[in-house]
């Protein structure tokens, strides 16, 4: 017996170090990785401050000098030149030059990413510090393509002899140092790192599958940043006089995807009419907790260019809804459900279970729509049920988050979603509208600043008027910060966390 | 007891090609294209469209016949290949060890300290049968199986991680990230096959064998550690070898809660993502371990049960 109690404690004496470590910085989200490709995951190491890109991206947007100090475009804006800075090493020691630029992005090239929608013609080295990139057609884009974290520069011995990579050696104020997927990666800091050296000498980050697991951890002590809070753990964690929670908001929108060729969903009323039973306040009050994150129009607040200010606020207008729809012939039968011609006003909803709140934020629509007499059959697929949907044409509703800072430039992404004849994967289904398309492709080719927000609003206007996607909420992404650490800044693109610039309390 | 080994080598060569086979079919028969899964595995659900899943179509050959897809995998198996992941593209064999090796850690301690808790509480519940710690540990037992193991987790990591902060709540990075997934799996093993050891006491200690060594005139110590441990061991050994089995398998909950880089969470992941090698490569895996589990147990019973020996 005494035996039993002294191994006993022993057991609880082994744990009693204390959970935090004064060299490093522990930090959690929900994020999964499996590789080491920027194609795949290259995120995560742009975040960690691995890998750096050659053009960066402020808080608002606008470009800036990355591992490319200045760049320049043609007077036809069919040649950008990057002017890459002198001195610049890569975690293994080789120097960065135009040579080893143009050798990362032909293999970013050679793999699914945002770089092939740019119309690429020629990569060259015009000297040993200088990139030129000749378009076939001007794209304006083409600067956020090249912040994007697909096209993140590495150092050739990165890859192997398949074009994969091996072990990244980026160029970041962070090297890395563990590799353990799909849970934990570990960095220390690059001494040698061309800006100011990181004040944290090492960073780790877990994956923290459950949401309540990852909000114990900050109010344990044991990680100091937490990202991608949920709604419930928010207010708990706004109670821990040691943890501060940071809400900002995401230039990511929670829309209605839908198969505007669908014979009850054709008709622009009958769009109009989905979008007035939507209760977006109680929504984002009740279950994403986030009072003021209604959308009325699917480019969120920060794209301003983009965004039409005098549109009013999306409000619940159940009356108007049911006059669309009557107006329609869709008249309540004996349960309550619209019907017309025989036929009930029954559709199918999706949505993917990778970002959790989607499936509430469905059934919470599926209850309201049943106030209006429309049945909703909800059900949760993997993501690429959604594409597949699309193409297949089974798709007819469709619950999606969409992120516009994807890549920094909203019109790469909007050309995704709208390009091909209003139509794309993510975006509107069984729609037809050739002015979008056409838009897109001018503003690709704009460089007047003045024309290209005309045309931008032109854009907003048409999908606000046309419902091809309904919008519903806009993201704010909540963050849990430890009081130990200073310095803390979110980006909300999420393209890096700023590690290198935070430090602990002394 | 060569014959065992052998016979259980022809069991492991056998289930590993039938699990590979069955885990193929069973794939391609689910719902939903391949190469759509595995673009959204790979790429994640803001980078998923038809282009990507185009380029993971050509690149791994998917528009092939599904019959030369299985006999390239059998090829390969024969060379002990088992491929890379269509996911993160590194090779399975890699992939699967680090995710067994963190398994039968956890697993490993959980029975240990399954075993350390249940041993004492079963045997001291059969010695003072329907006594008042019998009762207890039988109400004990029930509450603690009929938690949801996930609950048990949460509910010591309230205690020890947040109020005590003894141990960290999740991660994998040394001994003290083990305690609490292990001890929380232990309590739910150890519910149960405290009550199995004590009801197998229990047996022995009412059978005539034992009331004839007491008449000998040994003492109920003597008794029971030269007549009743072998006797009561026989059914518990072969029940915690279910149990260990079970535990491997069934921590998935567990896993997740504790951020545990185990193959029943990269299983699920797996089979979510179509990324048909690892689910093979796992789920054989996880039944050599079961065939060596028991080709233990089967060792363990042969060496404890004199009859097996002396039996044709």
């Amino acid at each position: 017996m005494r035996s039993a109690c002294s191994f006993l404690l022993l057991f609880l004496l082994a744990g009693c170090s204390p959970n935090q470590d004064p060299e490093v910085l522990t930090l959690g989200g929900p994020f999964e990785f499996t590789s080491q490709e920027p194609s795949r995951d290259g995120y995560l190491y742009t975040r960690l401050q691995v890998a750096e890109t050659l053009l960066e991206v402020d808080e608002q947007g606008r470009l800036q000098p990355g591992l490319a100090e200045r760049w320049e475009t043609s007077e036809d804006g069919l040649v950008w030149r990057l002017y890459l800075r002198d001195g610049v090493r890569f975690h293994d020691g080789t120097a960065l030059d135009a040579q080893v630029a143009l050798a990362a992005l032909r293999v970013a090239r050679s793999k699914p990413g945002v770089i092939r929608a740019a119309p690429i013609e020629e990569l060259r080295s015009e000297d040993r510090l200088t990139l030129a990139v000749r378009l076939s057609r001007p794209y304006s884009p083409l600067g956020a393509v090249l912040a994007h974290y697909t096209t993140a520069m590495l150092a050739p011995a990165s890859y192997r002899a398949d074009g994969n990579v091996g072990w990244m050696q980026g160029t970041g104020p962070y090297r890395l140092e563990d590799f353990d997927p799909p849970h934990r990666l570990g960095v220390a800091r690059f001494e040698d790192y061309w800006g100011t050296p990181a004040r944290i000498p090492r960073v780790v980050y877990l994956t923290g599958h459950r949401a309540e697991s990852r909000a114990l951890q900050v109010m344990a002590g044991q990680t100091d940043i937490i990202y991608t809070l949920d709604p419930a753990s928010v207010d708990l964690l706004r109670r821990q006089p040691d943890v501060q929670v940071h809400s900002n908001p995401i230039p990511r929108t929670i829309q209605i995807k839908l198969n505007a060729s669908h014979p009850f969903l054709a008709p622009l009323q009958a769009r109009q009419a989905l979008s007035l039973v939507l209760d977006r306040t109680a929504i984002a009050r009740h279950v994403m907790r986030v009072p003021g994150s209604e959308a009325n129009q699917l480019i969120p607040p920060g794209l301003a260019a983009w965004r039409l200010e005098q549109l009013p606020a999306a409000r619940r207008d159940l009356p108007r809804a049911r006059a669309l729809l009557a107006g329609l012939g869709w008249e309540p039968g004996a349960d309550g459900v619209l019907q017309r011609d025989g036929q009930r006003f029954a559709l199918s909803m999706i949505t993917y279970a990778d970002r959790p709140e989607l499936f509430v934020v469905a059934t919470a629509i599926q209850a309201q729509m049943r106030e209006a007499g429309i049945t909703l059959d909800v059900s949760v697929v993997n993501s690429s049920g959604i594409v597949s949907g699309h193409h297949d044409g089974t798709l007819q509703l469709a619950l999606v988050a969409r992120n516009y800072g994807n890549i920094a430039d909203p019109l790469g992404l909007l050309d995704a979603d709208y390009g091909d004849g209003g139509n794309g994967d993510w975006g509107a289904m069984g729609w037809h509208n050739e002015e979008l398309p056409a838009l897109l492709r001018r503003l690709e080719a704009e460089r007047d600043p003045l024309r290209y927000r005309a045309g931008a609003q032109r854009i907003a206007g048409l999908l606000s008027e046309q419902l091809p996607v309904i919008p519903v909420l806009y993201y704010t992404q909540q963050t849990a910060v430890s009081s130990r650490i200073q310095g803390f800044v979110f980006d909300p693109y999420e393209r890096n966390y700023h590690l290198s610039r935070m430090s602990f309390q002394p | 007891m060569m014959t065992l080994v052998a016979k259980r080598l022809l069991q492991a060569a056998l289930m590993i090609w039938s699990i590979g086979t069955l885990s193929y079919v069973l794939m391609r028969l689910l719902p939903g294209d391949m190469a759509f899964r595995i673009a959204a595995g790979r790429y994640g659900y803001d980078n998923v469209n038809l282009a990507a899943s185009e380029a993971v179509r050509a690149e791994l050959g998917l528009d092939r016949p599904a019959w030369q897809q299985y006999l390239a995998w059998l090829a390969d198996l024969v060379r002990f290949d088992l491929g890379d992941s269509l996911v993160s593209g590194l090779p399975v064999a890699h992939e699967v060890s680090h995710l067994v090796l963190h398994t039968l850690q956890l697993a490993v301690a959980a029975f240990a300290c399954a075993v350390l808790l249940a041993l004492p509480v079963g045997l001291f519940a059969a010695f003072r049968a329907g006594g008042w710690f019998d009762r207890c540990s039988l109400v004990a037992s029930a509450f603690l199986r009929a938690q949801p193991v996930f609950v048990i987790g949460l509910a010591l990591v309230l205690l020890f991680s947040l109020h005590l902060k003894l141990f960290p709540v999740a991660g994998f990075n040394g001994s003290k990230y083990l305690v609490l997934p292990a001890v929380s799996l232990a309590l739910v093993m150890a519910a149960v096959s405290s009550r199995v050891i004590r009801h197998s006491a229990v047996g022995v200690i009412r059978s005539a064998f034992f009331d004839f060594s007491r008449v000998k005139g040994l003492s109920f110590a003597q008794s029971f550690w030269r007549h009743g441990v072998r006797n009561a061991a026989l059914p518990v050994v072969a029940f915690l070898g279910i149990q260990f089995a079970g535990a491997i398998e069934g921590i998935v909950m567990i896993e997740s809660l504790f951020s545990w880089p185990g193959v029943g969470h990269g299983l699920a992941h797996a089979v979510f993502n179509r990324d048909v090698p690892m689910i093979q490569a796992a789920a054989m895996a996880l039944g050599l371990i079961f065939v060596g589990l028991n080709l233990l147990v089967d060792i363990a019973c042969y060496l404890i049960d004199p009859r097996e020996r002396t039996e044709p």
